[in-house]
């Protein structure tokens, strides 16, 4: 490989003389340390590279090797259930209590293989050639999607190292190409797919205002801007738990480092709904904190795209959580500052905006190489400056996703959690998405979810109104739609993540709560009509089950919502004769 | 570490804080270094940028009275460390960790880093150890654990230092497990009158004996005070991870640190963002801030209080916004309610505590504590609503509901918040419980009717 000498060094970017034929994106090694970096400018007398960790020690004369790859990853079975650096690097299992410099190889692993193709077999980029599991998982190994030809030779089944080759592939350029369970791939390219696909079902995420307002379908993008504070961390968190998605990546992109931590502690103990396994065995997390070197953090987001785009390729659904895509957008910018690069708006580089939607568009359903239907949904945290969300990266990020989850400080003071507000977020997909709805027994989705957000506008004029004339002075039945607001958000919307009953919500359970919600309203409107006051209506213990159902009935308790239909229906019943008006 | 290097008479240009030598020795980057001119006075430095003709160096004290030729630069051979040991303790240092007490120096047993390096996320252990403070704001609605770091928000004139010396002198750990518990101030930029205040009250409390003071004053350099907090926290960090300590940190004031960032920044040159503090400064408070925290398998803690001054009490400025988006949470004080006389003036709505889920409820406080909260949050919010809406339609056009709740906005604000002396967490919990006892019971959402039955049916008699 190519060698080069440093020859000036500042911060996380050094120059080098080439000796020799370098490319750019090329990783290359700095040093008898192994430090990583990547080549971003090249000229015939010059290379400028970007070192994705602490550069402390260096000076001129050290020597540089060139790797002859763009910087890659290695991906394999051995990924998943683990924590890892922004490049990939294992965390776990090391004796150091720091983040130490340097490159690490990941410890071999041994895994059950069992061949899926025989010899002679005509194999392609991205099919599967077997499967290898270890303690009960069971995982798919991929030929990689630049191999193709005939397999000359497969191992039989039997344990193997995740290193070992397993299959020979002889391409029809006469090469020969050894196959194993890992394979590397370059994290700035998109694994390539057969197809893309529409969007045709939502991705289920267990929380109320997000599944019935503001739904993100299977393979979908959604965004959740919030100041400080606002709950992006936790909503991500609970998503990452209770989706019905297959893998989860997690993504800490310059955030804390006890976040990570806790996600480590609790998700191994916590177990997935729909498998009865431990959460923590289909979760991979990536974290680079806010403290570890700021060039990885920009290359973090495209581990983790990658990682999660090979397991799509095995035909399964993932989603991938970024928090925060801001901090990600603030190394880019520092590194094109210190390159001397013009900057565009607030000091980002001008292509902030491709790279946010280079960065999204890898997000879809589609057929993989191998013909199987797999997705990639990926929802990225944003954190405005000041909350601000009219700053370069909400605005850039909003043109590229079709499901925006803005997040209210004051909702969030209040602590209304998730404090998605209803009138500042939206989903495109809908439309889409309400056959599912249908298919699962629940025809009235989408008319209901309308009816929902038009009461809480509704309700956010008449507050306004009533801070001039006083909520008095609003005739009854604008009092009433105020009631209804109310009951919306206290009784549907608002969710606690941390409450044992309510912190998942199954599609059964939303669409019964949902009913007893537009049923209420519905009686309620139709008693303030007939002469019933509304302090007559915040007065029945109905309304109060009904706020705290959430809490009193969860997955386990279904049939107790019918029950609880019945009441309403008495309690509405029982009102009439008494205030049937007179003449 | 490797023996001291010399160079002298080399120097080409001196701007700012930055000094351009010609690269005479084989030294590495962000290696410490000593520089001296005609006063013989040692300024703290170290190598910013190498080429091989030149290097630059990053004084990190004032430059005034260098001069070209006879400037002398002593390489160090390494980054900046911290020589420490046990007896560290009982000690003033000054902004550099130079003991400036008049007693001898401390036995060096070890020598570290001063820039930390960042902790393995992997390897640390979740802060889930309740600290009563005592102070019913916080002990109820924005829970401290051990190993978090929870900043203290505040403004010119108010009583922050009050709080941070209360904090430093009445918090405990409940049960018996105490450990050994120490405490590390660090003063940046501070008036000597500040410095003065907290040592005499850690003197008189008896506290200062496990307390370290590392000051550098108002008057010291401004550079220096990017030092201050680092040379303070691997203090804290020696005492926590190597003796075993628990350790509290409180820096103060990191608008001053800010402020200093912003300097040094614009003598490089650096294109500035938000308000001319530069684009890096929330990694670099990151660096600060995220040496907070516990060791998977080390006895000790690190729980650190920083302490700002939001400039023109503005919680969008880029200081307090940075560091809410690091730190995990925040106690943010109020000028209204100061005026108003309510000691402690915590505004609790923007207040928030994120670790406070992992270190209350049952097996840590009490199994209603977090609904508690919940609830007395809920209703503090609508009855600051409620107010806002009675200021224009006055109380008249209000509901009866309304009322209510402006009533109990008040009296949150008097019988929970402001307080004289210390409060255990079941006398704090009993006021919130007899407040909300105030409202209707069908207002109450957020607490179970077992919870109503227990806690404020009573308070109905
Ligand atoms: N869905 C939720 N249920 C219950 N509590 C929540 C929820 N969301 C947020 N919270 C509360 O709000 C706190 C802050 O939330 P979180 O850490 O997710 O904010 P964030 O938006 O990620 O902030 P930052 O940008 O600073 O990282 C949490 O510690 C928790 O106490
Ligand atoms: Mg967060």
């Amino acid at each position: 490989m190519a060698e080069a000498r440093l020859h000036w060094v500042s911060g996380p970017v050094i120059r080098a003389v080439p000796e020799g034929d370098f490319a750019v994106n090329e990783a290359v090694l700095i040093g008898e340390r192994r430090l990583l970096g990547e080549i971003i400018r090249l000229t015939r007398e010059e290379i400028v590279i970007q070192v994705y960790e602490d550069t402390t020690g260096l000076r001129p004369g050290v020597r540089i090797r060139g790797t002859g790859y763009p910087l890659s990853v290695k991906l394999g079975p051995a990924l998943l259930g683990n924590i890892f650096d922004g490049l990939l690097r294992p965390l776990a299992g090391g004796e150091a209590i720091h983040v130490e410099p340097g490159m690490r190889a990941a410890p071999e692993q041994t895994f059950a293989f069992c061949p899926r193709l025989k010899d002679g077999d005509t194999v392609a980029g991205g099919e599967v050639f077997g499967e290898v599991s270890r303690n009960g998982v069971t995982q798919r190994v991929l030929i990689p999607p630049d191999v193709a030809g005939k397999v000359s030779h497969i191992e039989p089944d039997g344990d193997y190292s995740d290193n070992a080759g397993l299959v020979t592939v002889k391409a029809a350029d006469g090469k020969t190409h050894t196959v194993g369970m890992q394979h590397t791939w370059p994290v700035r390219v998109p694994r390539p797919v057969t197809r893309r696909l529409p969007p045709d079902r939502p991705m289920i995420t267990g929380q109320r205002i997000l599944d019935t307002l503001f739904p993100i379908a299977r393979g979908g993008k959604a965004a959740l801007p919030g100041g400080f504070g606002t709950g992006k961390t936790v909503l991500q968190e609970s998503l990452a738990k209770w989706c019905d998605a297959d893998i989860i990546i997690y993504v800490g992109c310059g955030e804390r480092g006890n976040e990570m931590a806790g996600v480590l502690h609790e998700f191994p103990q916590l177990q997935d709904p729909r498998t009865g396994r431990s959460l923590m065995e289909r979760t991979l997390i990536i974290a680079n904190t806010s403290n570890m070197p700021v060039a990885a953090r920009e290359a973090s987001i495209y581990t983790g795209v990658t990682v999660a785009e090979y397991f799509r390729d095995q035909g399964l659904h993932v989603a991938l959580m970024a928090d925060s895509t801001s901090r990600w957008a603030e190394a880019l910018r520092e590194v094109s500052g210190r390159l001397g690069e013009l900057p565009g708006e607030a000091g980002y580089p001008a292509y902030l905006s491709s790279r946010l939607a280079s960065f999204y568009e890898r997000a879809g359903r589609v057929t993989a190489l191998n013909g199987e239907e797999g997705s990639l949904s990926i929802i990225g945290a944003v954190s405005p400056p000041s909350g601000d969300f009219s700053e370069p990266v909400t605005t850039h990020t909003k043109r590229y996703v079709r499901s925006f989850w803005g997040l209210d400080r004051e909702r969030a003071q209040a602590r209304f959690y998730p404090a998605v507000h209803p009138l500042q977020s939206y989903a495109e997909a809908v439309d889409e998405l309400a056959g599912w709805w249908r298919e699962r027994g629940s025809p009235h989705w989408r008319e209901r979810r309308a009816r929902l957000l038009k009461i809480l506008e509704e309700q956010d004029q008449l507050e306004r109104m009533a801070r001039i004339v006083g909520k008095d002075a609003l005739p009854p039945r604008q009092q009433c739609i105020l009631l209804a607001g109310e009951l919306i958000n206290q009784g549907y919307l608002m969710q606690s993540s941390f409450s044992p009953t309510d912190r998942y919500a199954s599609p059964e359970r939303q669409s019964v709560m949902l009913g007893l919600i537009t049923r209420y309203i519905d009686l309620a409107l139709q008693a303030v009509e007939q002469g019933t006051s509304v302090d007559t209506l915040r007065g029945m213990p109905i309304l109060r089950k009904l706020q705290r159902m959430k809490e009193d009935l969860g997955e386990e308790a279904l049939d107790d919502y019918a029950e609880l239909e019945h009441e309403l229906d008495d309690a509405f019943a029982a009102l009439k004769p008494e205030t049937v008006h007179e003449g | 570490m490797k023996a001291d290097l010399y160079a002298a008479g080399n120097a080409t240009r001196i701007d700012g804080p930055l000094l351009f030598l010609e690269r005479s020795l084989d030294v590495g980057l962000n290696e410490a270094v000593e520089v001296s001119g005609a006063d013989g006075r040692p300024r703290l430095g170290r190598v910013s940028a190498l080429d091989d003709d030149f290097m630059t160096i990053e004084v990190l004290e004032t430059t005034q009275g260098l001069a070209l030729n006879e400037t002398r630069v002593r390489f160090r051979g390494a980054p900046l460390h911290f020589s420490l040991g046990p007896d560290l303790l009982g000690r003033v240092y000054d902004g550099v960790g130079r003991v400036i007490d008049g007693g001898p120096p401390i036995a060096a047993e070890q020598h570290l880093r001063i820039e930390g390096m960042a902790l393995n996320p992997a390897r640390r252990a979740s802060p889930a150890d309740f600290i009563e403070t005592g102070i019913s704001s916080i002990d109820i609605m924005d829970s401290l654990v051990r190993g978090q770091k929870l900043p203290i928000f505040s403004g010119g004139g108010l009583p922050h230092d009050a709080l941070a010396i209360q904090l430093a002198r009445q918090s405990r750990l409940r049960g018996d497990d105490a450990g050994r518990f120490s405490i590390v101030f660090a003063g940046i930029g501070i008036p000597h009158d500040t410095a003065e205040q907290f040592r005499t009250a850690m003197e008189r409390s008896g506290a200062l004996g496990h307390t370290a003071l590392f000051l550098n004053l108002a008057s010291d350099s401004s550079v220096q005070r990017l030092l201050t907090p680092r040379f303070a926290l691997t203090a804290a960090e020696y005492l926590a991870y190597e003796l075993g300590h628990h350790v509290l940190v409180i820096l103060t004031d990191i608008t001053n640190y800010c402020e200093a960032l912003r300097e040094v920044s614009a003598s490089h040159g650096e294109i500035p963002s938000r308000k001319g503090y530069p684009g890096y400064m929330y990694s670099d408070l990151a660096t600060l801030y995220e040496r907070a925290g516990i060791i998977e398998g080390r006895p000790g803690s690190l729980t650190q209080i920083p302490i700002l001054s939001m400039p023109s009490d503005d919680i969008s400025h880029p200081i307090p916004d940075l560091t809410g988006y690091i730190t995990e949470g925040q106690i943010v004080l109020d000028r209204n309610l100061h005026r108003r006389g309510l000691y402690p003036p915590v505004k609790v709505l923007p207040s928030l505590s994120r670790l406070m889920k992992d270190g209350t409820g049952r097996g840590f406080t009490h199994e209603d504590h977090p609904d508690l909260a919940n609830q007395l949050y809920a209703a503090y919010a609508r009855a600051v609503q409620v107010r806002v809406l009675a200021n224009v339609v006055g109380e008249d056009g209000l509901t009866e509901t309304d009322r209510y709740y402006l009533r109990f906005g008040d009296s949150f604000e008097h019988e929970f918040i402001a307080q004289e002396e210390r409060r255990g967490l079941e006398a704090s919990m009993e006021i919130g419980w007899r407040l909300l006892a105030a409202l209707p019971a069908s207002e109450l959402h957020r607490l179970s009717d077992a919870q109503i039955a227990k806690y404020i049916e009573p308070h109905h008699g």
